[in-house]
């Protein structure tokens, strides 16, 4: 980890503005202690409070007391293996949002990992950035089950069952694509969503995509929801991803 | 001494020798069975003569009594033969015949003699000769003793025969046993000579070297021509593994040096917009860097084959629509055109992440590379089933690569634009040849336009095999 990333993420923290949600707490199982003290200090610093425990069973022990909105855990865990940690909190009825931290990466070790329990999946090495954008995701899911029909930011309408959206009443063509893209969008709406998560949630692809592939979609969309509207939504979070929201 | 200790221990010899052992017992066993089969058939022959003789004297004795049987005896014993014809008193004390002595007891049983006997005939009396015979005995109502037999000078004869025909084959045998046995042997240790010399000089680090193949298609031969299968891989990994750490630190130097200045940058300016500027290159810069690592970690995972075990019937037409989908407002982007023609319902065997990420690879160089082509800069996705697989291929109108550096290019961090001047890694067709590799199938790399001289542009073709099973290792 490099302070550049440190960096990144107050610039991130600047986007979130403090004291408009509930501070968040999580937990962060992780045996490498300089990774561990670097994630639960950046964390701090954009207003999340990371506890921290650097083996299976302590994290097990201090999961188990369902205070906290999501675990970050690193799969290889000494005195007891991250997925097994899972296996047990789930298996006590604690249904905390699990984020696994992983150096191997592989498409198997995802499915195995998700397959355990686990809610997210990241391969080592990641950006901060990345990591910050999931855990807030998986915390706010945490509250809000995603039954809403109709997603709302602003003027902006987006009926799930329908399949149409609306701005100030007029109704926007979109493709089925688009629709996806701007319906994930909107579920995470005042939340970063990064490139990578895009292309995994709409697209249903594991791996960073590299390229600028993902903003060409997005800008897009972009034009279709805000030509003609004088006030932007879709923002593009420099470093980190997009995030929709309305300013006003 | 040595050598020849080895030599008993090599699997050849050992084998050999028992097969000797074995083929020895049976042999002998064969010769000792035939030479009891007509020894037997011999006895027979013979006790038939001897019953003859006895169903004459019987006849003898039926016509004329005791006279005539007495008289025809001394008149048979007098015939040259190999007959013996004894008439004993009570006691086998002899008293005609033509036999000198008998084998004491012979004479006191009736009936067939159950083993052969020793015998004394009277013309030889003074060197001590004694013959075998087998005789039929009998007693006479007054006490007399008859005795009828044949000598058994013929049958002793083959079976010495016999004997001495099994000990000369024998002989020869072990002799040509022990010929070929030195001779596979001598053979079979020259050749682990050669082999093992082969080894020594690998062990030394020329992995170059390969074991000899005598072109005979023997089990030497195959071992070798697999162990040198083996080296050829192992040659070609280390090869791999060589490049890849001189372009490493080739290649990861620039970006490098490039980070420490933007980073000095950042510390010597008070300009906090200057600042922000600088500390944002750092982060795309780490950002490529991280990427390039990742990059080498999947192909090398790939080529490790640990993702064999994730394959399963995936639908390569979807896979191909989605990258059309995905990539058209890319290309559209930058004032090119996609166009995708699918067969549907295509599944192969494999991985749709690692399928996936090497079609988004080649798309993606496709627009790179096109985007100076000026007017015709289409890009033709296209997913067919051909006699020899199924064709996926990505087809784009830039400048080409020369057929002679196609090689190359498959190679990591190999990029033909030295300046570097398009973004990238330098590990994109790496990783397709990898996945390719993995699923069983080939990459081709042709011309699309080979009459536009230039810009005969580049079409990559994935050819899955038909029976698209992943490679086991």
């Amino acid at each position: 980890m490099t302070s550049s990333q440190q960096e990144e993420a107050l610039s991130l923290a600047e986007t979130q503005p403090a004291g408009n949600v509930d501070r968040m707490k999580i937990l962060i199982i992780e045996d490498d202690l300089e990774a561990a003290v670097y994630l639960t200090k950046a964390f701090r610093e954009v207003g999340i409070v990371a506890d921290h425990a650097s083996d299976g069973e302590s994290g097990l022990f201090m999961g188990s007391e369902n205070s906290y909105d999501v675990i970050v855990i690193d799969r290889m865990l000494p005195r007891r293996d991250g997925l097994s940690v899972i296996s047990e909190l789930r298996r006590k009825g604690i249904h905390t949002p699990v984020l696994i931290l992983s150096a191997l990466g592989q498409v198997d070790d995802r499915v195995t990992g998700l397959r355990a329990g686990g809610d997210d999946y990241l391969p080592k090495p990641y950006a901060f950035s990345e990591l910050l954008a999931r855990v807030e995701v998986l915390g706010r899911r945490k509250g809000t089950p995603d039954q809403d029909v109709v997603y709302r930011v602003g003027d902006l309408e987006l009926d799930r069952l329908a399949h149409e959206v609306r701005r100030g009443g007029k109704e926007i063509p979109l493709q089925p694509r688009e629709f996806r893209l701007l319906e994930y969008l909107m579920k995470n709406a005042g939340q970063v969503v990064t490139r990578t998560m895009l292309l995994e949630n709409v697209w249903d692809y594991h791996f960073d995509p590299q390229t600028n592939v993902i903003d060409v979609h997005v800008s897009r969309l972009r034009s279709k929801i805000e030509k003609d509207f004088a006030q932007p939504l879709l923002k593009t979070i420099r470093g980190a991803g997009y995030m929709i929201k309305d300013e006003g | 001494m040595n050598r020849f200790w080895f030599l008993f221990k090599s699997t050849a010899v050992r084998l050999s020798a028992l097969y000797i052992l074995l083929f020895a017992i049976c042999a002998a066993t064969l010769v000792f069975y035939v030479t009891a089969m007509s020894e037997r058939l011999l006895t027979n022959q013979i006790r038939e003569a001897v019953q003859q003789e006895v169903d004459q004297v019987q006849r003898a004795y039926d016509a004329g009594g005791m006279n005539l049987l007495l008289r025809t005896m001394e008149r048979r014993a007098r015939q040259p033969g190999a007959n013996l014809y004894i008439i004993a008193g009570p006691s086998g004390d002899i008293l005609a015949g033509n036999v000198a002595s008998v084998q004491p007891g012979v004479l006191d049983e009736e009936g067939w003699t159950s083993m052969p006997f020793t015998y004394q005939r009277y013309a030889e009396s003074g060197i001590s000769r004694r013959h075998m015979a087998v005789a039929n005995i009998f007693v006479l109502d007054n006490g007399l003793r008859l005795l009828i037999g044949r000598d058994l000078g013929e049958p002793e004869a083959f079976r010495g025969l016999v004997r001495q025909a099994l000990m000369i084959a024998l002989a020869i045998m072990g002799l040509g046993a022990i010929i070929i046995w030195f001779g596979i042997g001598r053979n079979a240790l020259k050749r682990i000579d050669r082999m093992s010399d082969a080894s020594k000089k690998i062990m030394a680090g020329d992995l170059s070297q390969r074991l000899p193949v005598g072109g005979s298609g023997d089990e030497f031969d195959r071992l070798s021509v697999s162990l040198n299968t083996m080296l050829g891989r192992i040659e070609k990994l280390n090869e791999g593994l060589r490049q890849v750490s001189d372009n490493i630190a080739h290649d990861l130097k620039t970006p490098l040096t490039r980070l420490r200045n933007k980073a000095a940058d950042a510390l010597d300016t008070k300009d906090g917009e200057v600042r922000r500027v600088a500390l944002e290159g750092i982060i795309s810069e780490s950002d490529q860097l991280i990427r390039t690592f990742n990059a080498l970690l999947m192909i090398s995972r790939v080529e490790a084959g640990s993702v064999a075990a994730e394959m399963s019937a995936v639908d390569l037409s979807a896979i191909v629509a989605d990258s059309a989908d995905l990539y058209e407002p890319v290309a559209d982007e930058a004032g090119l055109v996609l166009t995708s023609s699918i067969q549907p319902d295509i599944e192969v065997q494999g991985n749709r992440e690692l399928i996936g990420q090497a079609i988004f690879n080649l798309i993606d160089n496709a627009i790179k590379y096109s985007s100076d082509a000026e007017g015709h800069g289409d890009i033709a996705l296209k997913l067919l089933r051909r006699a020899d697989g199924i064709c996926l291929s990505v087809a784009d109108h830039g400048s080409g690569i020369p057929a002679e550096k196609r090689e190359d290019v498959l190679k990591r961090f190999v990029r033909l634009d030295e300046s570097r001047s398009k973004p990238g890694t330098g590990l994109g067709l790496s990783l397709v040849e990898a996945v390719m590799e993995l699923h069983g199938g080939k990459l081709e790399l042709s011309d699309t336009d080979p009459q536009n001289q230039e810009k005969r542009g580049l079409t990559v073709s994935m050819i899955f095999p038909v029976n698209c099973s992943p490679r086991t290792r």
